[in-house]
């Protein structure tokens, strides 16, 4: 095979749950390696907040919709002669299909690279993929393939229930489920048709249970195989495994079963004729004494002699780069999207050196001598009120994972990767009293704890494992957990004692607990009893080669094999799991970080502790620590990395958004210098009732309000600065537990439920301002002020930044409310101190005759998540300027000055992108409370068109002639007005509740009249979505939570299980609305680089 | 709690632990394997006769032992060094803890050693000796150890080898025949037992062989009187220079009958034929070693364990060098030119390690069966 010169990469789109921060990842490792191989490659994303969609990383790149008709516009302008379209997951893979079935690929002669798209058919088609398996001898559970309801009730009764729906070409198992009753399966199925791209559903008999086992294997042209790792959920069947905890390797398998499932994937992964990565999924019998009916003889099956082997099922094939295979590449160090890519080219493994050791290749299979644990990270912090219960569709956000070298220690450090409140597996619910094993054991994000809480009742390992079907090993090594716990509880704190407590992954605060000590206490005894941990290297061997991997674990061993760093060196807080508010942005912030330290002549350090980002690749950094970022193992890495006359690195925390701020208090505490801005600039940001003396020191408007610590003061501050009010604890970020307050009673609910929680920091209470929005970055370097933009918000103020719609440049600010935000900007920047950068976020009231007010909202003293939106608009390297300012140079020094950077010929719309069809029971009602997942950029030269683009990649798009469901609160009428008139000028069928109705009747305009409550008659609102006579509903609610939010909530989560977009801000049905006028206007294909040329123009 | 024990390198590193299996001294070759999965079968393979072995996964014990996963008839290691072994085992076949397992056969073992700095000692100071003893001072531990004769002095091979023939499967072995094992021609395979691990036999029982085990000391008439279709050389522990005896039959056999030989049998082999051999600083240990097939150029994942190889100068006309390491280029197979002969340094008969080279048997097969 001749080696393509110019290939085009396509990636994953916005960050969604089942599809985040590891096709950065592996998009990004896939680009450097074509590059290596001296290929051109061009990258097509639409989401921003991407490190694949710097300039620098692919050769061309383009930010835009990842649609068919934009990526053949791509395709005739660039001309590549491949596509790689298994490296940008479920999103790239299925456009990659949608391109080669329209033809696309053939017109312009473009070869898809690597696994052949017959292999994706026979993988990703459930029907062809058991025709396929069953030509070899593989099992598959008893199943049918379905395309209509009516054939899959027919299946009903010939596979009995329960019964798992799985739909074809998803991921995160979206659109499935399993059904327990006919109702259920009714819904799963129609659910499922819905969610899959060619309508086919797999109806599957019931494996709930079963162990859960992976298999990461790469092939390449030349039919060489090997597994790069195995991976055993500790969740068995019937949770996905996007949340599932998982171990690596896995744990509870004898060879023959390790070896027998190996021996499967290859197999499989020869008879697809996959070339590259892909993920196999197994089905394995559990223990006959946990699950009888798993076996064929039912419940009669002893531990015995009759079967060789466990019986197993091959569940499904990813035949691409997934979630799982970020996951085996952090795990073991073998770099399975480089490695793909290469193959994609023509390479043979053998010929792709191993970079980890230097001297092997990538023909091999790692050796792990650690153990590693996954444990996904789910947005039920934020949203309590959600169904907490985890099954077949993936809930989680984002993961953590840990490293050590007993099971129990990699758990217990990866719980504190969590960083939930600094929750430890000591933690239990108050409402766990009395008989725990009387408790349900289903899955949910808690289920670990409330195990361990039954477990330290005295449950017994088997009765746990019945009742959760996780594997009695695991139990039994909770139970270790807990043994130590009594130890501690009981016995004098030795060092011996110590010392096991550590080796099982206990933390200092832990310990303390337990031994009734200060952590500090806990801390300094281990430095008396020299009890360190010393940091050991992930190789791919198991140290039988030397390696030169900087990559390393803390562990309580007796060999240290990461002696301090020479030289200058800086230490980067990477920013954790992903999770709702806290986004790939920081990774993207981090890994530029690491970069512009390198560029200033200094190695450069990074802690993380998420394996899905670029961040924790080994070769982005000087050295990885993979690690919990809490203070505890920061310390321990500062110490690590002392010089002898103790003098530790400094270390940037601004860039790791809210988990590196709160790292800077105990860095201060125990005199560790931090470079940039410093604690004493942090904290009077962050704590509001400094930063309120502050303003009104510079004589900078913000909303009037106050931090109090009762109910009573409350009242009375809401009372003087009039209802509503914006009520919210301090020290958060992504607006936790903010909402906007328009009467006593309800404040007193809202406060009440957060006083519980704040942990005596104040409570604070501003004046809601419903006025524009508007946010800055900037950064700066003491003496200056550089504003690379100003981003202006769709929607007012009240719906959180994140998930605004916003515009580069403010198009409706007037030049003096440019230049008031410019000066105070400055002002903020100067007087804070801020070295380095620093997001303000503004919100302006108009006045009578054409006057405004700027009032400030908030400082965040650090990267904001729209530094990477705002860099690529403008240009301007935000990060590296920052880092170069915390590193004491100026910005004159790096040839920029102060100011607002001048307006580049383009518009620039970011509009957030969520996951609300995957979380059952949350309201999906916009608020200051942050709720979207990812974020798409549109980009060009007029605001029209760059709205269009932003609304198709977000997936939004309303399309003609459609109907729309309208019900509006009073206050929104008026401003809904010209939406209406738009819907009915696009050929708009409308629907609406009573008063809308009305509203919309008097505007003679004619609407049908639908009942808002469903005990009130036919057509409902449900109705008519179910029925699908609506293409968007227009839902703003009245009020904060009361009552009134509750008939809404019916409509949007319908909406939001029907997948149709559900607007509940005005202001953001006004754009949308817009797009679709717009719609066949056309728009540029441009790199990015082009529009800021003004090439768009 | 256990005793507090010792594990010692002749160059003086002291690692200490916690004493688990039989509470006795043992001393021998320390070597390290780095699979992550069958350390029962590591256990009984007679190749690490006169060793005492450190794994370096961490967590051994996991799924027990059972009445199945024995490679022979006993435990061969002298030692066993581990960082954590699991007291809580799961595994439905289970019938003892690693532990009760070590304590019944006899075989001492030590945990919570940092068997990740003791991999990174091997490597770069090559295999040593080392002991293992609980309750003693180390230093006079050292004293003896040192003065004790090494591994490779001796031939270990006797030890492990058959004492008298038998036909597979022996009473009270596991031995299921799976697949068309019985509706395939049936070939008389004799096997020369230099140390030989269960799985071999039973993949050419599998295959349609019937196995006759004989003694390492066989001689070439002996086994030709015994009319086979083809001959195995088993691997087996230590040094092979020391198994004259065993180089002589195979000279015999070279030639007049189809010869299959797996690891120390392949060195028998090699030897047989003029080639030399040597010793690696560390051997190869685990399941994860890519082999390349020089002829078609296909990589496979291997299962290894050994400590010598064949010395790829020297080697005579009348073989081709069939398979090659992919990390160090040491010989992993040869090939006869005219002699039907094939020998592999690698176990394919796997247990543990990857299924990958099972083919090699069938290979053997046709290679029976042509001749027949
Ligand atoms: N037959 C089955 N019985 C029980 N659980 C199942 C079955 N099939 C799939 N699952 C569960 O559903 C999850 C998601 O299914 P999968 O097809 O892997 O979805 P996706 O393609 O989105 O990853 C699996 O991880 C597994 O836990
Ligand atoms: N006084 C206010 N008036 C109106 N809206 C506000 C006010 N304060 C905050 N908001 C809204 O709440 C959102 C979140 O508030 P913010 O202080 O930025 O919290 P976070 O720290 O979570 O980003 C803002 O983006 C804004 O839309
Ligand atoms: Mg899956
Ligand atoms: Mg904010």
């Amino acid at each position: 095979m001749t080696m393509p010169s110019k290939v085009l990469i396509l990636g994953s789109g916005p960050i969604v749950i089942g599809q985040a921060a590891e096709f950065d990842y592996s998009g990004s490792q896939a680009c450097r390696a074509l590059r290596e191989e001296g290929v051109t490659t061009v990258l097509v994303n639409s989401n921003p907040a991407t490190i694949m969609t710097d300039e620098g990383i692919a050769d061309v790149v383009y930010i835009e919709p990842l649609t068919v008709e934009v990526v053949e516009r791509v395709i005739a302008r660039e001309r590549p002669d491949g596509l790689l379209p298994t490296l940008g997951g479920q999103t790239g893979l299925n456009l990659a299909v949608a391109l080669a079935d329209a033809g696309v690929l053939e017109r312009y002669d473009v070869r898809l690279l690597g696994t052949p798209l017959e292999a994706i058919h026979k993988a990703e088609d459930r029907e062809l993929f058991k025709q396929t398996l069953a030509a070899i001898g593989e099992p598959v559970p008893e199943s049918e393939t379905v395309t209509s309801f009516e054939q899959a009730a027919a299946v009903c009764g010939r596979i009995s229930l329960p019964l798992v729906i799985r739909p074809a070409y998803t991921l995160g198992g979206t659109g499935g489920g399993i059904a327990h009753t006919e109702a259920e399966y009714e819904s799963i199925v129609r659910g499922g048709l819905a969610a899959s791209p060619i309508s086919q559903v797999l109806v599957e008999r019931s494996l709930l249970g079963w162990k859960e086992i992976e298999y990461e294997v790469v092939r390449d042209g030349a039919d060489n195989c090997v597994t790069v790792c195995n991976m055993e959920n500790l969740d068995p069947m019937g949770v996905h495994t996007g949340d599932s905890i998982v171990v690596a390797p896995s744990q509870t398998l004898t060879d023959k079963e390790y070896q027998m499932l190996r021996s499967a994937a290859l197999k499989i992964i020869r008879a697809l004729g996959i070339e590259g990565g892909c993920n196999i999924q197994f089905g394995l019998a559990p223990r006959p004494d946990i699950v009888p009916w798993a076996w064929p003889d039912g419940s009669e099956a002893t531990p015995g002699d009759r079967f060789d082997l466990p019986p197993y099922y091959v569940i499904e094939v990813n035949p691409r780069v997934s979630r799982s295979s970020a996951l085996a590449s952090k795990a073991t160090g073998y770099p399975i999207a480089r490695v793909a890519a290469k193959i994609a080219v023509g390479r043979r493994l053998d010929e792709i050196a191993n970079a980890v050791t230097e001297r092997t290749t990538a023909a091999f299979e790692p050796a792990l001598d650690y153990c590693v644990v996954k444990i996904p990270r789910w947005p039920f912090d934020k949203f309590p009120f959600g169904d907490r219960h985890v099954g077949t569709q993936m809930k989680a956000t984002g993961e953590v994972m840990a490293i050590d070298r007993s099971f129990e220690a990699a758990l217990q450090k990866a719980i504190r990767s969590l960083e939930i409140g600094g929750r430890s597996l000591l933690w239990e619910d108050p409402s766990w009293v009395g008989d725990p094993c009387a408790r349900s054991m289903e899955a949910t994000d808690e289920r670990l704890w409330t195990v361990m809480a039954a477990l330290r009742r005295g449950a017994e390992t088997i009765e746990v494992a019945r009742k959760s079907g996780i594997d009695p090993w695991f139990i039994e090594r909770l139970q270790n957990i807990i043994a130590a716990e009594r130890r501690l509880l009981a016995e004098p704190l030795t060092r011996d004692l110590l010392r096991e407590a550590k080796r099982l992954g206990f933390s200092d605060a832990q310990v303390g607990t337990l031994a009734d000590r200060l952590p500090e206490q806990v801390r300094d005894l281990r430095k008396d009893w020299n009890l360190r941990p010393v940091f050991k290297m992930v190789d791919t061997c198991a140290a039988e080669f030397d390696a030169v991997t900087p990559y390393f674990y803390s562990t309580y061993e007796e060999e240290n094999e990461a002696p301090a760093l020479d030289g200058d060196k800086v230490l980067v807080v990477g920013s954790g799991p992903i999770r709702i508010g806290q986004g790939i942005e920081f990774d993207y912030a981090s890994v530029h970080a690491v970069w512009a330290l390198q560029e200033a002549g200094y190695k450069a350090i990074i802690a993380n502790s998420n394996p899905e980002t670029v961040s924790t690749d080994f070769d982005t950094s000087n050295r990885l620590y993979f690690e919990p970022l809490d203070e505890e193992s920061l310390r321990e890495i500062l110490h690590n990395e002392e010089t002898e006359d103790g003098v530790a690195p400094g270390t940037i925390v601004q860039f790791g958004g809210q988990t590196g701020i709160s790292l800077a208090e105990p860095l201060y505490r125990t005199a560790r210098q931090i470079v940039g801005s410093s604690y004493e600039t942090i904290d009077l940001a962050e704590d509001r009732r400094r930063f309120e003396d502050f303003l009104n020191k510079l004589g900078i408007p913000q909303p009037p309000g106050a931090g109090v610590h009762t109910v009573e003061e409350a009242l009375a501050t809401a009372q003087q600065i009039e209802y509503p009010v914006l009520v919210r604890p301090s020290y958060v970020l992504g607006g936790r537990a903010m909402e906007i307050v328009h009467n006593a009673s309800e404040l007193i609910r809202v406060l009440t439920s957060i006083l519980e929680s704040s942990d005596g920091k104040p409570v604070l209470i501003d004046k809601y301002l419903e006025g524009r929005e508007v946010e800055v970055d900037a950064v700066c370097d003491g003496e200056d002020v550089l504003i690379p933009g100003i981003m202006e918000h769709i929607e007012r103020a009240g719906v959180h930044s994140g998930d605004s719609m916003a515009v580069y440049p403010g198009l409706n600010l007037t030049p003096n409310e440019v230049d008031t935000i410019v000066d105070y900007t400055r002002r903020i920047g100067l007087a804070l101190d801020v070295r380095g950068l620093m997001n303000v976020q503004y919100v302006i009231m108009s006045e009578p005759r054409g006057a405004s007010t700027v009032y400030v909202l908030e400082v965040n003293p650090r990267a904001s998540r729209t530094v990477p939106f705002i860099s690529k608009a403008t240009g301007v390297p935000l990060v590296r300027l920052a880092v170069n300012c915390s590193l004491g140079r100026t910005l004159a020094d790096q040839g920029f000055k102060g100011g607002l950077w001048p307006r580049q010929p383009l518009v620039a719309v970011k509009v957030p992108v969520f996951s609300m069809a995957k979380l059952i029971g949350v309201d999906t009602y916009l608020g200051p409370e942050m709720k979207s997942t990812g974020e798409v950029m549109g980009v060009d030269a007029t605001f029209p068109a760059a709205l269009a683009k932003a609304v198709i990649a977000a997936d939004f798009v309303l399309p003609p002639n459609g109907g729309a469901l309208l019900s509006l609160s009073d206050h929104t009428k008026p401003d809904a007005i010209p939406v209406i008139r738009r819907l009915h000028q696009a050929g708009y069928r409308l629907y609406g509740t009573e008063g809308t109705a009305a509203e919309i009747r008097a505007l003679g305009i004619p609407v049908e009249q639908v009942a808002k409550r469903l005990n009130e008659g036919h057509p409902n609102v449900l109705d008519v979505i179910e029925a699908g006579l609506v293409d968007c509903v227009i839902n703003t609610p009245e009020g904060g939570r009361a009552t009134a939010m509750k008939d809404g909530f019916q409509i949007r989560r319908a909406a939001a299980e029907r997948r149709i977009p559900c607007f509940t801000s005005i202001d953001t049905a006004r754009a949308a609305t817009e797009a679709l006028l717009a719609g066949s206007q056309t728009f540029n294909v441009l790199p990015i680089d082009a529009y800021r040329r003004g090439d768009g123009v | 709690m256990a005793e507090r024990a010792y594990l010692i390198l002749e160059d003086g590193s002291v690692y200490e632990g916690r004493g688990f299996g039989a509470p006795v001294a043992a001393s021998g070759e320390v070597v390290f394997n780095t699979s992550m999965t069958g350390y029962q079968e590591a256990l009984t393979d007679p190749s690490y006769a006169g060793q005492l072995l450190a794994m370096t996964y961490p967590i051994q014990g996991n799924y027990g032992t059972n009445s199945r996963d024995d490679e022979s008839g006993r435990v061969q290691v002298n030692g066993f060094v581990v960082r954590e072994h699991c007291t809580a085992p799961s595994q439905r076949l289970m019938t003892a803890t690693l532990h009760d397992y070590l304590l019944e056969r006899g075989v001492p073992a030590i945990s919570g050693i940092d068997t990740r700095a003791l991999t990174r000692r091997l490597r770069s100071a090559g295999v040593m000796m080392g002991c293992l003893v609980q309750d003693e001072d180390p230093a006079e531990a050292l004293a003896r150890l040192l003065a004790a004769p090494r591994y490779g002095v001796s031939d270990l091979v006797p030890s492990v080898s058959a004492e008298r023939p038998f036909a597979w499967p022996p009473a009270g072995v596991y031995a299921p025949v799976d697949g068309d094992a019985d509706s395939r021609p049936r070939h008389r395979i004799v096997l020369l037992d230099l140390g030989v691990k269960y799985n071999i036999m039973r993949s050419l029982r599998r295959l349609g062989c019937d196995v006759m085990a004989m003694p390492a000391t066989t001689d070439a008439e002996t086994v030709l009187s015994l009319n086979p279709d083809g001959v195995v050389l088993s691997p087996g522990p230590g040094d092979p220079v020391l198994l004259d005896y065993a180089v002589a039959t195979v000279k015999g056999l070279i030639g007049r009958t189809p010869i299959m030989g797996i690891c120390l049998g392949h060195q028998v082999a090699a030897l047989a034929l003029g080639a030399r051999t040597f010793k690696l600083k560390f051997g190869h240990r685990g399941a994860n070693h890519p082999v390349k097939d020089v002829a078609s150029g296909r990589v496979q994942i291997t299962a290894q364990n050994h400590g010598y190889a064949v010395d790829s100068d020297g080697l005579p006309a009348s073989v081709d060098v069939s398979h090659v390491h992919l990390n160090d280029g040491t010989v992993e197979g040869l090939r006869g030119r005219e002699a039907p002969l094939l020998t592999i340094q690698y176990h394919s008969e796997a247990a543990p390690g990857p299924l990958d080279n099972m083919y090699l048997f069938e290979r053997f097969v046709e290679m029976v069966g042509a001749k027949a």
